[in-house]
């Protein structure tokens, strides 16, 4: 493993069955993420950008090769260790927000800091700093259905960034937005990634999302095809 | 701590369909209560009515003695026992007399069962200082019942026959004296209480009795030849057989009632574990174990019940108190069924009943919410996030 990286993937292959044969989602991947970048892998749909982030993430192993993530072997984890790992470490935002429904956008938040057993009044403080960096501290007792798009992700940023983590795994985190809140949003996690260090790696294929990228991995069926670091 | 946490929070979010689970789930635990306060309470008077009216701490039968077929009756007395002489000088234990007779009231004919009682005992609540008074005619007295059956009054005359040891049948009048209101029927319908050495005197059978009735504060149950010890639980065998069986009858009530509770609580779950697919792979991308998601979607079913104990604590507990007070008053006629019941029934609601019907709900609501629960850990999480149906 490479100085300073935190994700190491070597010879990554992932097969998916379809009824008696089966399907390569991932074939021989080879990859390092170092701390505090801002990558993004992209390609079409179906290329696989999805099953490598949740390998990645630590939700999914696999078939063969290897993925060491924060130092630890995913397809060597144990459910409960995976999940130690993602609670402490990792941060995720998702396509279709996948905040809870029932709670205000403060307990949303909040959510991960109970995980870890945080006091009362370090999460009230952890949570609004983390609303705040997202521009949303005014709806604090809003749920999501009363919420934008734009807003609900912006709510889902501060629920991955709210504990601080090494690695945020945001997949197609634009996909539902209009062009503007998509802007917003990755100004907003550009300027974490440099305040905070910490490591974004996104999966898409929107190209508002790649103008943003430090780095760009292109995969096609499986394969990485081009992996440049953008300068400018 | 966590889960509960979790669970509140998921629930209060849930609003009506929580509610709506909780409300019924705690009317059933209210009416299991209730009616189970209310049996408990029946059975205690019951017995407290039974024990002061008709078989006190126990009794001695004549050996011949069947209460259940009264062509034993001519056979079944004889003399005082020696070693009963002397409890029954002191009033601890009474005579009683038992024969077959008749009452012609307005000329009807009414079988019925003449028991020969001392005026002066004090083992049962019988009046029986009521057969002292002075009268041309013989002085009876009688139950509601009894009264209400024969069309009788108290201070009416009228006629009964009766047949003697030697069979020959012979008749009088008596003189109603009394008659008492008492809510144990096998002491009151179709019987007639008069001065025991009347009767001994009637049937020719001096310093003779059918049975012992022992007094409630006094121990006994030593051997007497000729004579057999029936102790107070066999004497209310056949009572508490019968509230056994009314327990049993409503209980199949409150299984069903409970059931629906149950099917709808387990009808939540499972549609909550349908629908919040993408919540639980919410849950596990972020830190939360498989087991961990299992329990909150457990406590979340079981606190259904906590939440019902809750709401039927606060509306149960204010009803119930209040009804322990003022009694659950029998409908008009009950006395007629012939079973011991009060007018006025002073239901008890034990520690013991409320603790075990609320443990008793409590664990099934949990393993019902345990049981759909579980397929949360068999669930693919990537695929969860997606909320794709599994």
């Amino acid at each position: 493993m490479e100085q300073n990286s935190i994700v190491t993937i070597s010879g990554l292959i992932k097969r998916f069955p379809i009824g008696k044969g089966h399907f390569t989602a991932l074939n021989g991947i080879d990859l390092t993420f170092g701390k505090g970048q801002f990558a993004g892998v992209v390609g079409p749909s179906g290329s696989g950008k999805t099953t490598l982030l949740n390998i990645i993430g630590t939700l999914d192993s696999p078939t063969e090769g290897n993925a060491n993530v924060l130092g630890q072997e995913v397809g060597k984890l144990s459910t409960k260790k995976a999940a130690v790992l993602r609670r402490q470490h990792m941060g995720f935002i998702f396509q279709t927000y996948n905040l809870l429904p029932v709670y205000t956008v403060f307990e949303n938040v909040e959510f991960p800091l109970l995980l870890l057993n945080i006091s009362r009044s370090e999460r009230k403080k952890a949570v609004m700093d983390a609303l705040d960096w997202v521009g949303i501290a005014d709806k604090v007792k809003s749920r999501p259905a009363q919420l934008s798009g734009g807003e609900c992700q912006r709510v889902a940023i501060a629920r991955a960034m709210v504990k601080k983590p090494e690695l945020v795994l945001a997949d197609e985190p634009t996909a539902n937005l209009d062009s503007e809140n998509s802007h917003h949003i990755l100004q907003t996690m550009e300027n974490l990634n440099k305040d905070l260090q910490t490591t974004f790696i996104f999966a898409t294929h929107d190209d508002k999302v790649i103008k943003y990228l430090k780095r760009k991995i292109l995969l096609e069926d499986g394969k990485v095809t081009a992996d440049d670091i953008i300068t400018n | 701590m966590l889960s509960l946490k979790l669970a509140w929070r998921n629930l209060v979010g849930a609003g009506l369909r929580t509610w709506l689970n909780v409300i019924v789930l705690a009317f059933v635990l209210f009416m299991m209560i209730w009616h189970y306060g209310i049996l408990d309470g029946w059975n205690y008077q019951a017995n407290r009515d039974m024990q002061a009216w008709e078989v006190g701490n126990g009794q001695y039968w004549h050996q011949n003695y069947d209460p259940y077929d009264f062509f034993t009756l001519e056979e079944s007395h004889s003399k005082i026992p020696e070693p009963l002489k002397k409890a029954t000088s002191d009033g601890i234990v009474t005579p009683v007399l038992i024969t077959q007779g008749s009452v012609y009231p307005d000329g009807r004919i009414q079988s019925m069962l003449l028991k020969g009682i001392s005026p002066d005992q004090k083992v049962i609540a019988i009046p029986s200082a009521e057969l002292n008074i002075e009268s041309e005619e013989i002085p009876v007295v009688i139950g509601r019942r009894m009264a209400k059956n024969c069309k009788l009054q108290e201070g009416d005359v009228t006629t009964i026959r009766w047949r003697d040891v030697n069979r020959t049948f012979d008749a009088a009048e008596v003189k109603i004296a009394k008659v008492f209101n008492c809510n144990v029927p096998n002491v009151d319908a179709g019987q007639m209480y008069i001065h025991i050495e009347k009767l001994r005197e009637m049937m020719q059978a001096p310093d003779e009795a059918t049975m012992f009735i022992i007094r409630e504060d006094f121990e006994m149950g030593e051997a007497v030849s000729g004579w057999e010890y029936k102790d107070y639980d066999f004497l209310m065998t056949e009572m508490n057989e019968m509230m056994k069986m009314k327990k049993v009858g409503g209980s199949f009530i409150y299984v069903i009632l409970l059931l629906l509770a149950m099917l709808a609580i387990f009808d939540t779950q499972v549609l909550s574990i349908f629908r919040r697919q993408k919540e639980i792979g919410t849950y596990i991308a972020m830190g939360m174990t498989r087991r961990q998601v299992v329990s909150l979607f457990t406590v979340e079913g079981a606190m259904h019940a906590i939440l019902a104990v809750i709401i039927g604590a606060i509306y149960g507990i204010p009803f119930l108190l209040w009804q322990m007070n003022l009694g659950f008053t029998m409908p008009a006629g009950t006395d007629d069924f012939g079973i011991t019941i009060a007018e006025t029934i002073f239901p008890i609601y034990g520690a013991g009943l409320i603790l075990t019907t609320v443990l008793l709900v409590l664990i099934i609501t949990t393993i019902v919410s345990y049981m759909p629960a579980r397929k949360i850990s068999k669930m693919n999480p990537t695929d969860a996030i997606k909320g794709k149906i599994q």
